[in-house]
């Protein structure tokens, strides 16, 4: 059975803590069947010849040119973008890399200030987004596959069914929490938090939205360490919380990295909780939200424009490039999120 | 020289910024090492329930803050009025029924919510069939991958791009306008202006990006079909396109369904594409940016919370169904 075919299954049981010994496929995170497979062959072959190659690599250019056009727009001068179009590059390669700093540190955008702070923004929140939920729910996944208790087995069911629940059904009332409080008639059940300007909400917000899944996945995981290693512990005196530390947690290494890989990615690319939770303002507004305000709001200058997208692009391209395994993995698992 | 200035007072924030975050995880990491230490030497009868309230306790609370007291209090205030204060019964829910402007959202929502994912799907399907023989496959599998790795913001930046137009009499800049010149077709339209066209163009960005995971899963789906199975259709007989159709197909249905799903639910809650390139203008509007655009541009709340649950209803089959697929799935494998 692979990782890959079913989406939101988590890591396989088979799962080894030591994944890179294994052979690892490039994009598919699918075990390599032997060599030669009759029956797939037999598919394979009716669909193979040079026409099938041919639109594998047609689909292939196509996928690969649009943002390969935004990184070469990224490096051309300003007059040389507003004048032609990116593929004159091939004929005139002059390329620069001014755009960036411009980017960065001067705007440009008829704003002062560049996207610097946005760009920290963005790290500054995916950094806490992900270590928050990734710890709360390792626990909460323990206490329910090895602590149980009576109801526990509702509690798992309903955090599970949380899944459902698009993030748009909680944005109002949340806000309505951070910026009001919460009261009970004229009782004040929570006081209202001057958290404007600050990571907190956001972080909070993510940290929330990303429980559901990752304790379901990590309970997928950690349900499945062997008994007798467990019982063993507890026989030698290992209070929970030792268990926890010393033997669930090295032992769940691959399942927290594709899902530590997975949130960090999806909280540096999320939109609709950074504008919702962050405001737009370059004390907490990450890339994205800039990004999409500029978009909409400017006309022309889209040297700056490529140069500032790409700027974003740039961390999500490394990560998938460099840890394709786990990210393939982590992504397929939580493909239904949020 | 100013530059410089703006420079250096830019990498002291970031110096501060990037602190502050560092030190918010080593507070949350030490309060709960200090609360582990403590709760670790509590033994006895007091010890399990210490446990569980320990550990379970954060996640909890955080989910009945988070979600479950937001999901009842939205459908609360999807009966009041917009500004909160008063019962309106179900006078939101016609609002959102019988507007005009809502209906094109609806009817794009729809329109998207089916062609991007069975677009998606069937180019991933014939991509996963295809790209097996061919050589240096991992190549093409991560290119095509790639865009789901980006954002969709980022995404809708890429195609925007791509969709740039200028008039005829000048040099264009975005790749389709000058493609259609090239091509013969002298005054190419203001692609993304241009009803209902840009609706398509628009999803064309949310293909590019679900392609990818539609070919490695059904990829890896189709691998796993038993060797044996093929081989007996084989043996009968069956050829190309008939075992494709009659054998590999029944035999990852229930994979295509899931993918189908997923990507569905994807789409319908996406406003990124939306917000990024044409800020729901132009007749392209969508359920989920229409939501965000009534609930915080514009404060109607009553509305805002009655699209949320609009939306909210029309995932929630979905979901049901793609959780129910993959249950099914792993059982029979």
């Amino acid at each position: 059975m692979s990782d890959a075919a079913m989406p939101t299954s988590g890591p396989t049981p088979k799962a080894q803590p030591t994944p890179k010994t294994q052979p690892t496929p490039k994009a598919s995170s699918a075990p390599k069947t032997g060599p030669a497979r009759p029956g797939v062959k037999a598919v394979r072959s009716s669909f193979s010849g040079p026409l099938a190659s041919v639109f594998v690599i047609a689909v292939t250019v196509l996928w690969t040119i649009p943002t390969f056009g935004l990184l070469a727009t990224s490096l051309r001068p300003k007059e040389a973008v507003a004048s032609s179009g990116w593929w004159e590059v091939f004929v005139h390669p002059d390329m620069i890399l001014s755009n960036y700093h411009t980017v960065l540190f001067e705007g440009g955008f008829g704003v002062s200030g560049g996207l610097m702070p946005y760009l920290v923004n963005s790290l500054a929140i995916s950094v806490p987004a992900t270590v928050f939920p990734l710890v709360l729910s390792a626990m909460a996944a323990y206490a329910l596959a090895w602590v149980r208790f009576k109801g526990s087995d509702t509690v798992f069911f309903v955090i599970f069914a949380l899944q459902v629940v698009p993030l748009q059904m909680a944005l109002i009332p949340l806000l309505q929490l951070f910026s009001g409080g919460a009261h009970l008639g004229s009782v004040t059940v929570l006081p209202a938090l001057d958290l404007g300007g600050t990571y907190v909400p956001v972080w909070l917000a993510h940290t929330m939205f990303a429980l559901p899944l990752a304790t379901f996945l990590l309970h997928n995981f950690i349900s499945q360490l062997p008994r007798d290693l467990m019982e063993a512990a507890v026989v030698d005196g290992a209070s929970h919380f030792k268990i926890f530390r010393s033997i669930v947690l090295p032992l769940c290494t691959p399942a927290l990295a594709s899902f530590a890989i997975f949130e960090f990615l999806w909280v540096w690319n999320d939109l609709l909780v950074a504008l919702t939770f962050a405001g737009g303002t370059p004390e907490a507004a990450p890339m994205t939200v800039r990004l999409a305000q500029l978009s909409g709001s400017f006309g022309g200058r889209w040297e700056l424009l490529t140069a500032g997208a790409f700027l974003s692009l740039i961390v999500p391209l490394i990560v998938f490039f460099s840890l394709q395994r786990y990210f393939v993995r982590g992504l397929l698992a939580g493909s239904v999120k949020g | 020289m100013r530059a410089a200035l703006l420079a250096d007072s830019a990498w002291t924030d970031a110096t501060v910024k990037l602190g502050n975050s560092l030190g918010a995880i080593a507070v949350f990491l030490g309060i709960l090492l200090a609360i582990f230490f403590a709760a670790g030497r509590a033994t006895g009868r007091f010890g399990r329930p210490l446990a569980v309230l320990v550990f379970l306790g954060p996640a909890v609370v955080l989910l009945v803050i988070g979600l479950i007291a937001p999901l009842i209090r939205t459908v609360y205030l999807s009966f009041r009025s917009d500004d909160s204060t008063r019962f309106v019964g179900g006078k939101n829910y016609g609002w959102a029924l019988t507007t005009d402007s809502i209906h094109q959202v609806l009817l794009n929502t729809a329109l998207w919510l089916v062609v991007a994912p069975l677009a998606a799907t069937a180019l991933g399907l014939v991509l996963a069939l295809l790209v097996e023989r061919m050589k240096r496959q991992a190549v093409y599998k991560s290119l095509i991958f790639m865009p789901m790795a980006v954002s969709l913001v980022g995404a809708g930046i890429i195609w925007k791009f791509v969709y740039e137009a200028r008039d005829p009499s000048q040099q264009q800049i975005g790749l389709l306008s000058q493609l259609a010149i090239r091509l013969g077709w002298s005054h190419p339209p203001n692609w993304i202006l241009s009803h209902p066209l840009n609706n398509f163009l628009l999803m064309a960005v949310m293909v590019w990006v679900q392609t990818g995971f539609a070919m490695v899963v059904l990829s890896a789906a189709i691998k796993a079909i038993p060797d044996e199975v093929t081989e007996a259709a084989r043996l009968d007989g069956a050829r190309g396109l008939q075992l494709f159709w009659f054998v590999t197909v029944p035999m990852i249905r229930t994979t295509l369904v899931v993918v189908l799903t997923t990507v569905m639910i994807t789409t319908l809650k996406a406003f990124d594409i939306i917000r990024t390139m044409t800020g729901g203008n132009f007749g392209t509007q969508v359920l989920a940016n229409e939501m965000y655009s009534q609930s915080f541009e514009q404060y109607n709340i009553g509305r805002g919370s009655t699209l949320a649950v609009i939306l909210f209803l029309a995932v929630l089959p979905l979901v049901a169904y793609n959780i129910v697929q993959l249950r099914k799935e792993r059982e029979t494998r």
